[in-house]
Parts: C-alpha cells; sequence; structure tokens
C-alpha cells in the first residue's frame, strides 16, 4: 500500500491562474465589441495581431529561457498583455508600432525581470510607454474616426492593408483627433461651446468612446463580481480622477469636464483592466486605495498639464514604482495586534 | 441571543460530513492487540509503571509522569502487558515512540472506581487532581494537560468558558456526534469545568451545519447558566482565536492565551471526559474518532479504545484497500498524512480520513505567485501570505517575522485558494522551522562565547597568580641571597686575619687556571663556533614550532566548545604541528650529541 504523503491542507478549490486570465479576456470581450462597432476592424485586428505576437515572443524567449513552454503559455498571461496592447493602442497605429510594444511588454518588461510574477512594472503598459515617446506622430494620428460599423466605417479589407502596409499612409479621411486631444488642445483659445462643435464630441459626452468606456465598465463590473480584482483600485482610481476634476476643473472653459474624463480615453480600460494586474499593483486593501487614487490624480495631472493627451500608462508606470514603498507601509493590522507593523524590520533586531 | 462577530476572511469548502453522520456511534471492536503511546500529551513523557508479563486491569494507570508538566496512561481494557517497544506513532514526521503493547484478554475487568458523589464538596484543587489523575488532556488536536489549562495563571480570571462546538473542518463530525449523542455528559463535564473556573458566562458554540447537535444541546442546557450559541459555518470558525472573536468580540493578543484576556476554550470530547472521571470514576481510556473517506464503505463514528490500530477501525468501516490513495489523520485542512495504518488512536485523534486520489487530488505543479491576493482575502488572521510567501521563499526571515509569520495558524486557507497552487502553508513552516533553528543556534553561540569568555578570564587569572607567585619566590630567593652574601662577607672578613698567606696563594692558584681556562676556550671556539649558532638556531626552530602548535591547540579547543564545522581542519592542522615540533627536537637532540663531542676533539690534539 503506497500511500501520498503530502503536506496539508489536502483540500484544494483554486481557480487555476489560466481560468482567472481567461475571465479577464472575457470580461474585455464587450469593451473590444463596442470598439469594433463604433470605430471599426481597428481594434479587433489590433488584438489579434498583438496576441498572436505576444505569445509567439513569450514561447521563444521561454525557449531560450530554457523553461518549459507549453506550460507557462497556458496561463495566457502572455495573452493578456496582447490583448491590453491591441485593446489601447490607436486602432489604426502600423503593424510594426504595436509589434514593438508587444515585443517590448513580452521580452524587456516581463521576461528580462524573470517572467510572470516578477515583472515591477505593467508590461503592456511598458511597451505602450515606449511606442508613445518614440513614434509621437505614429501614435497620435492613427485614431479612428468614430463611424459605426455599419455605417462610415472602413471595410475589413481596407483597415487590415492600412495597418499591414509597408508604408505608412494613414488615410486621412478616416482618422480624426480623440476627444481628449482635441479639447485639450483647442480650449486654450476657444470655448466649450465652440470645442464641442467638433464631431468627435458627438451628442453626449464623446462620440463612441462613452460606449467603449461604459463596456469596459460593465466588463470590470463581472470581474470585481467575480472576486478576480477587488473593488479598491478602481474606485480609488475613478474617484482619484473625480476629486481632481470636481476640485480644479469646473471650468469647462479651462479645463475638460468630468464625464469627458471618465468616458473618453482609456479611464474604464486603465481602471478596471490595466491597474488592476495584480503582479505590479500594492498589495493590501489600503495600499490598493492609495495606489489607485494616485494613478487617477497623476492621470488627471498630466491630461490637464502635462503634454499628453492621455495618461493612463504613465500614470501606472509611475505607480509602480511606488508600489515596494506603499507596501511597507500599509499592511493590514494582523488578529491579535493592536496596529500594523508598518515600515522595514529596524536593523538592530529589536522585536516586540 | 447572543451577539456574534465576524472575522476576516474564511472559506467555505465542501463539507463532506454527511458520510459519517448517517449512523449513530459504533462501539469499536476490542483489537487483537493494544499500542498504547506514553506520550499522548504536550508535555513529558510518561514514564511506564507496569512491566512485560504484568497482568493489567481496565482503567489501571500503567504510566506517570513524576516530573514536569504530563498526564497519566491508562490501560483501556483488562489483558497482559506484551512489550514495551517502539512503534509507529500519529505524527507528521512518522516517528516511531514508546509504547505499552496491551493483549487485552476480552474479559474487560474494572479497576475498582471512585465516583465523587458531590464534587462541589470539595477542595477545586482535589478536583483538578482528579481530572489530572484521570489522564485528561485536550481532545480537539493540541494535547494540552487539561488540569494545567485549568489553572490559569493567578491574575489571570476567566470570565467566559467556552466549549469549542464549531468543528468547523470539512470532514469530521467526532464532536457533531458527541454532542448528539453525550448532550447530557457534555454538559455536566462543563459544569464541572464551570465550578472551578468560576466564570461569568459558559457559552457552547455550534456551526449552523448541525441542527441535530444543536437541538440535543439546546435539550441538556434546561436548567443551567450554559447557553448554546450557534455560529455562520465558516472555516476556520472552529480555530480558538476565531472562534473567541466570534463569541465575545475580543482578540488574544499575538503571542498570548485566551486567559489574558478572560476566556478559556475547552473540547466538547474534553467536557465528557471531564464529567466521566468525576462522576464516574472513570480514566480517558477511549474517544470517538471519525474513520470516513471514499475508500471506506460505512464511514460513521466510533468509540474506540485508545490503542486500537487505525487499520482495525478501517476494516470495520469496509476498507477497500485498491481504492486508499491516502491516509488522512485530522481533516483535510489541517491533518497530516499517515505513512501506514498501523498507528493507534490516540487522546487527539478526532478523525482519519481514507481518501481516494479523485476525492483528495494531488494538486497539480507550483506556478509562479501573481500576487492577485486571494490568499489576503481568505486569512482568517488578517496577514499577508503572499508577501510571507516571497520572504520564505527568498529565505528574507526577518521581514517575515515582521510582518507576523508567527501569528499564522496554518489552517490553509491561503493554499486552498491560491491560483497557481503555491503550498503556502508548507513555505510558512520551512520559515518557522528556520527561524527556530536560527534562534537556537544563536542561544547556543552565545552560551558557547560565555562559556570560553569565562575559559579566557580563568586563563588570565591563573596567569597572573602564577606571576604573583613567580614574584614572590623571586623575592623571597633575592632576600636568602643576600643574607648568605652578608654571612659570607662577615665569613671572610673573619677569616682574613687568620690566614692571608694562603688566600694569596689561593689568588694566584686562581688567576692561573683563568688563563689555563682561557687558552683551552679559545682553541676551542674556532671549531665550535660553526656548529653552535646552529644549536641556536634548532633551539629557535623548536621553540617557534611549540608556539606554534600552542596556537593551534587553542584554537582547535575553542572550535570544539562551539562545536564549528572547521574542528576537523583545525585537528588535521595540530597532528601536522606535533610533528613538525617533533621533527625540529630531534634534529636539536641530534645536533646537541655532536657538539659536546666536538670540543674535545681540538683539546685532544
Amino acid at each position: 500500500m503506497a500511500l501520498i504523503q503530502q503536506s496539508s491542507p489536502h483540500a484544494h478549490k483554486a481557480r487555476p491562474t489560466s481560468r482567472v486570465m481567461l475571465w479577464v479576456i472575457l470580461a474585455a470581450l464587450p469593451g473590444l465589441l463596442a470598439q469594433t462597432l463604433f470605430f471599426g476592424w481597428g481594434n479587433l485586428i489590433n488584438v489579434i495581431w498583438c496576441v498572436a505576437l505576444a505569445m509567439t515572443t513569450e514561447a521563444a524567449i521561454l525557449k531560450l529561457r530554457d523553461k518549459p513552454i507549453g506550460f507557462f503559455l497556458r496561463d495566457n498571461t502572455a495573452a493578456v498583455t496582447g490583448l491590453l496592447l491591441g485593446l489601447s493602442l490607436p486602432q489604426l497605429a502600423p503593424w510594426w508600432v504595436s509589434g514593438i510594444a508587444v515585443i517590448t511588454a513580452i521580452v524587456v518588461a516581463k521576461q528580462l525581470y524573470g517572467g510572470l510574477g516578477s515583472n515591477p512594472f505593467n508590461p503592456a503598459m511598458v511597451g505602450y510607454a515606449l511606442v508613445l515617446v518614440s513614434f509621437p506622430v505614429a501614435m497620435t494620428t492613427n485614431w479612428a474616426e468614430p463611424a459605426t460599423l455599419w455605417a462610415g466605417a472602413p471595410g475589413l479589407r481596407d483597415t487590415l492593408s492600412t495597418i499591414f502596409s509597408a508604408s505608412q499612409t494613414a488615410i486621412d479621411g478616416w482618422t480624426m483627433a480623440t476627444p481628449l486631444d482635441e479639447y485639450k488642445h483647442k480650449i486654450a483659445t476657444h470655448t466649450a461651446a465652440e470645442v464641442l462643435q467638433h464631431p468627435t464630441f458627438g451628442d453626449q459626452v464623446a462620440r463612441g468612446w462613452e460606449w467603449v468606456n461604459l463596456a469596459f465598465l460593465l466588463g470590470g463590473l463581472v470581474l470585481i463580481g467575480l472576486k478576480i480584482i477587488t473593488w479598491h483600485i478602481p474606485v480609488a482610481f475613478l474617484a482619484g480622477i473625480g476629486v481632481m476634476s470636481l476640485a480644479f476643473g469646473s471650468n469647462a472653459d479651462q479645463y475638460a469636464p468630468l464625464q469627458l474624463h471618465l468616458l473618453a480615453g482609456g479611464t474604464m480600460l486603465g481602471a478596471f483592466f490595466i491597474a488592476t494586474d495584480p503582479v505590479s499593483a500594492a498589495t493590501s486593501h489600503q495600499g490598493k486605495l492609495i495606489y489607485g487614487a494616485s494613478i487617477g490624480i497623476l492621470i488627471y495631472l498630466i491630461r490637464t498639464w502635462g503634454n499628453y493627451p492621455d495618461a493612463v500608462a504613465f500614470s501606472v508606470l509611475l505607480m509602480n514604482f511606488a508600489v515596494p514603498f506603499i507596501d511597507h507601509y500599509t499592511p493590514p493590522r494582523t488578529y491579535g495586534h493592536h496596529k500594523a507593523r508598518r515600515g522595514l524590520p529596524s536593523k538592530n533586531g529589536a522585536k516586540s | 441571543m447572543s451577539q456574534l462577530w465576524d472575522f476576516s476572511g474564511g472559506i467555505h469548502p465542501p463539507e463532506n460530513k454527511i458520510q459519517s453522520t448517517r449512523r449513530p456511534i459504533r462501539t469499536a471492536r476490542i483489537p487483537e492487540r493494544l499500542i498504547i503511546p506514553l506520550q499522548q500529551h504536550i508535555g513529558v513523557q510518561a514514564e511506564a509503571i507496569v512491566h512485560v508479563g504484568d497482568r493489567v486491569l481496565k482503567g489501571q494507570k500503567i504510566a506517570d509522569v513524576t516530573a514536569g508538566m504530563g498526564v497519566p496512561v491508562h490501560a483501556p481494557t483488562s489483558g497482559t502487558i506484551q512489550a514495551i517497544e517502539l512503534q509507529p506513532v500519529p505524527h507528521p514526521s512518522g516517528m516511531s515512540d514508546l509504547c505499552v503493547i496491551l493483549q487485552p484478554d476480552g474479559k474487560e475487568e474494572w479497576v475498582e472506581l471512585h465516583p465523587v458523589e458531590n464534587y462541589q464538596k470539595h477542595d477545586r484543587e482535589e478536583v483538578l487532581q482528579l481530572i489530572r489523575d484521570a489522564g485528561i488532556s485536550g481532545m480537539g488536536g493540541a494535547g494540552f494537560p487539561t488540569t494545567i489549562k485549568l489553572r490559569p495563571p493567578r491574575d489571570r480570571k476567566v470570565e467566559t468558558l467556552i466549549l469549542n462546538g464549531a468543528e468547523c473542518e470539512p470532514y469530521i463530525t467526532a464532536d457533531d456526534m458527541t454532542m448528539r449523542e453525550h448532550a447530557a455528559e457534555v454538559v455536566s463535564g462543563m459544569q464541572v469545568m464551570a465550578w472551578i473556573l468560576r466564570p461569568s458566562r459558559c457559552v457552547i458554540g455550534i456551526e449552523d451545519n448541525k441542527p441535530e447537535a444543536i437541538a440535543a444541546l439546546r435539550e441538556a442546557i434546561q436548567g443551567t447558566q450554559i447557553e448554546v450559541t450557534v455560529v455562520p459555518t465558516k472555516y476556520p470558525s472552529g480555530g480558538e482565536k476565531q472562534l473567541v472573536h466570534i463569541l465575545t468580540g475580543l482578540e488574544v493578543p499575538s503571542g498570548g492565551i485566551p486567559a489574558d484576556i478572560g476566556v478559556m476554550c475547552q473540547n466538547v470530547g474534553t467536557a465528557v471526559a471531564v464529567s466521566r472521571a468525576i462522576h464516574e470514576g472513570k480514566p480517558l481510556i477511549s474517544r470517538i474518532v471519525t474513520i470516513t473517506g471514499d475508500a471506506v464503505q460505512e464511514a460513521g463514528n466510533f468509540e474506540a479504545m485508545l490503542g486500537t490500530p487505525v487499520s482495525a477501525l478501517l476494516s470495520e468501516a469496509g476498507l477497500q484497500p485498491n481504492r486508499l490513495n491516502r491516509l488522512v489523520q485530522g481533516g483535510p485542512m489541517m491533518g497530516y498524512t499517515l505513512s501506514t495504518d498501523a498507528v493507534p488512536i490516540v487522546k487527539t485523534s478526532n478523525c482519519v480520513i481514507a481518501a481516494t486520489a479523485q476525492e483528495l487530488q494531488t494538486p497539480p505543479p507550483e506556478q509562479p505567485c501573481i500576487r492577485c491576493g486571494q490568499c489576503a482575502e481568505v486569512c482568517p488572521m488578517e496577514l499577508l501570505p503572499q508577501q510571507l510567501f516571497w520572504y520564505a521563499k527568498a529565505e528574507e526571515f526577518e521581514k517575515a517575522e515582521h510582518l507576523n509569520l508567527f501569528d499564522c495558524i496554518e489552517c490553509g486557507a491561503c493554499s486552498y485558494v491560491c491560483p497557481s497552487s503555491i503550498p503556502l502553508v508548507q513555505y510558512y513552516r520551512f520559515a518557522k522551522g528556520e527561524i527556530r533553528t536560527q534562534r537556537e543556534e544563536q542561544l547556543k553561540s552565545d552560551r558557547a562565547r560565555e562559556r570560553f569568555e569565562a575559559r579566557q578570564a580563568r586563563l588570565e587569572r591563573e596567569q597572573q597568580e602564577k606571576e604573583q607567585r613567580r614574584k614572590e619566590r623571586a623575592k623571597a630567593a633575592a632576600e636568602a641571597q643576600t643574607k648568605k652574601k652578608a654571612e659570607a662577607e662577615r665569613a671572610a672578613a673573619e677569616g682574613e686575619a687568620v690566614d692571608d698567606r694562603a688566600a694569596k696563594a689561593a689568588l694566584v692558584q686562581q688567576a692561573l687556571e683563568r688563563k689555563k681556562a682561557k687558552t683551552a676556550q679559545t682553541k676551542a671556539e674556532a671549531p665550535a663556533a660553526q656548529k653552535k649558532p646552529d644549536i641556536e638556531a634548532l633551539e629557535k626552530q623548536v621553540t617557534q614550532a611549540e608556539a606554534k602548535l600552542n596556537t593551534m591547540q587553542g584554537m582547535l579547543d575553542e572550535a570544539k566548545a562551539q562545536q564549528a564545522d572547521n574542528v576537523e581542519k583545525l585537528e588535521r592542522a595540530v597532528a601536522k604541528n606535533h610533528d613538525r615540533v617533533k621533527r625540529a627536537k630531534d634534529a636539536l637532540a641530534e645536533a646537541r650529541k655532536q657538539i659536546p663531542a666536538e670540543p674535545e676533539t681540538p683539546s685532544s690534539e
């Protein structure tokens, strides 16, 4: 009788990492659907291209690192990184821009740091930030004009040839400045009413963008409901933007209004899918609140007074830097202790 | 209904309790032989007071602890002592321990019993002694001697006595069935404890998944001050710290005991044992144990004699050996695997799970931690398991300790939910073990240093004393010399006058002799000059070698005292130096042999 010898616990009911990541992918699908419906095939093509490249790159690096390829590829984390890039890059960004972003994310930001779980920075955002500072033209002139798939958006074949053409020949008629970009640059010389005349804003908040953001919000709520993420980071993130906007940006003739901050740009994608990457985020509930709120505040600061119309990538990366610090000062109070033990252990070894 | 508090975290694993509650408690058959470990409690191992070949009666004391903390062990039935030997005992390490082997004679002959008619009339200390003499230690799992627990520090008044009937671990139903079938004894045992402790509140905490037990106890507490409190089912509500919090809202301070906040927890099985010890005079010789798992056909609870081999109970429950994959002593969350079913049931055995491979599956291979925080969400102690794991893996024990590693109760909730299938509890056990070892080593090296310093001080003192004695001797010698000289001078002065001539002749003689000697020396010096420095060099060599040997010997002694790992190396070095000194001495002796011979050569020419 060969009995199994094992350390307790003997029962497990884990939702494996691969399934967690699969749920993240599924929860992002409403957002992707909205993007496709309101901006054409660009995002869908980007997502497929980025996911395929991310998985290929991951496999190649795993082979170089002499790691079991199938075992790590099946955790679906590379696919999520590719997906997030595909969702956040400009719809008509040329293939090599997204390719560089993906390869940077997987090779530099993830695997060079030791692979899954060891990366201090959000891999997708490292890739995004790199192409944003390296190819500012490609990253600002390739945002698709909001046009529904059933009326006005370029066809699948045209979109494919635009993205994958050798020479960068983005068709002017198909692209348009993003609402945040438009508002930021026009408001200095125009009134709010004049700025909002631009077709990018549409009838409600921001044509197309509002639906995309609401769809990501919906997916995010699903993730919270499934207990895949906790509410702390997204709520603090949105509250950070909200409080800053109410405190400084109440004058619409000077600064973008709150609804534009929340429903245009990458706000909801950032709040629920990007800032919540557990590997590079803060740990404790209190830490998550500080981390999320700080990202929100930074986004507002950069959008309003910085050089970039949107700022999710930079804000997330800046707060990734601060995570170890936040973690040291925000441990929860353990049962039976009067207060939490903040900071590092004292050097002289004095213990209570 | 009294107020309840919730504890943070917790999980809801499948309960799997139905299987073993369908049948009433069965009395297990008397096995062919009983294996009775001498250590079934926390503390000092009991010493056997019977000999091989002795006939013992049921309930007779067969081992006791004379010095230190512990409780006696009794014969579960009448029979003959067959052996006192090492046998595998239930322990996570699978170790063997000293056991009394009793061959039952089937007569079930009791020793004379001394029930206590009216315990309230007795002295409390007397009743506590009776509980100790009945061999009662905590039956919930830890096995802490009950008498010692019932005697909290003088400055700690127990205000709330809690009987832990939560039984939150899946599979285990021993306490549930005990409460259903022995509710009256549970209550009367608690009354004895309450009489000893005089708390202001007595409460039995039960999870709401045991309606029968709740009903039985509600019936049994009629007319007493005891309350039955139903708590929501959530693992680990039966953890002592968690139950204390649920029922009182208080937290047991880190590193402390519930008595520090005026609370005491006892197990329901222990209460039954106390009741039997006082009201029937019977010692603890059997217990109720759950035999369950998919590999047995008739899962259920057995009242088994202590020392009954697990194998006997498994076969009584209809074990299908070909389906058995894992044998767990305790529950699936905190129990440990047994390497053999030959181990006996002891005072702390509450459950044995005979699991099939499908039932308790081997977890998939460990993946990297993604810091998802599921573990922190379920941790009932509000720790950061993911950070503790990180520090344990990196062997940064100081940081792990700083994040309250030692507050971990090893409930396994974190491992249960980990999406990366990381055996977190195992990492914490490893870290705790390493820290404990380091502390012990630190203590040891501190002691060794103290010893070494004491030795140094002693040697120095001895050296000084030696010096002192030498100085005194020198002084005495100098005084004697002066005295002698003075006497000689006096004598000389006296003699001068007597024989001046003779003295002059002597002086001349002396001068002549000096001259002769000088000539001889000059002659001898020429050849000896070559040899003489050689001797000096050799002498120097010997001294140096000896000095080095001494240093080495000193280092070796020190290393031995500290049990350093370079002892062997030093030993080799000392042996080498021994050789060196010997060689140098030999060379010197050889040289010395030659020298006295050589100076003579020129003079004989």
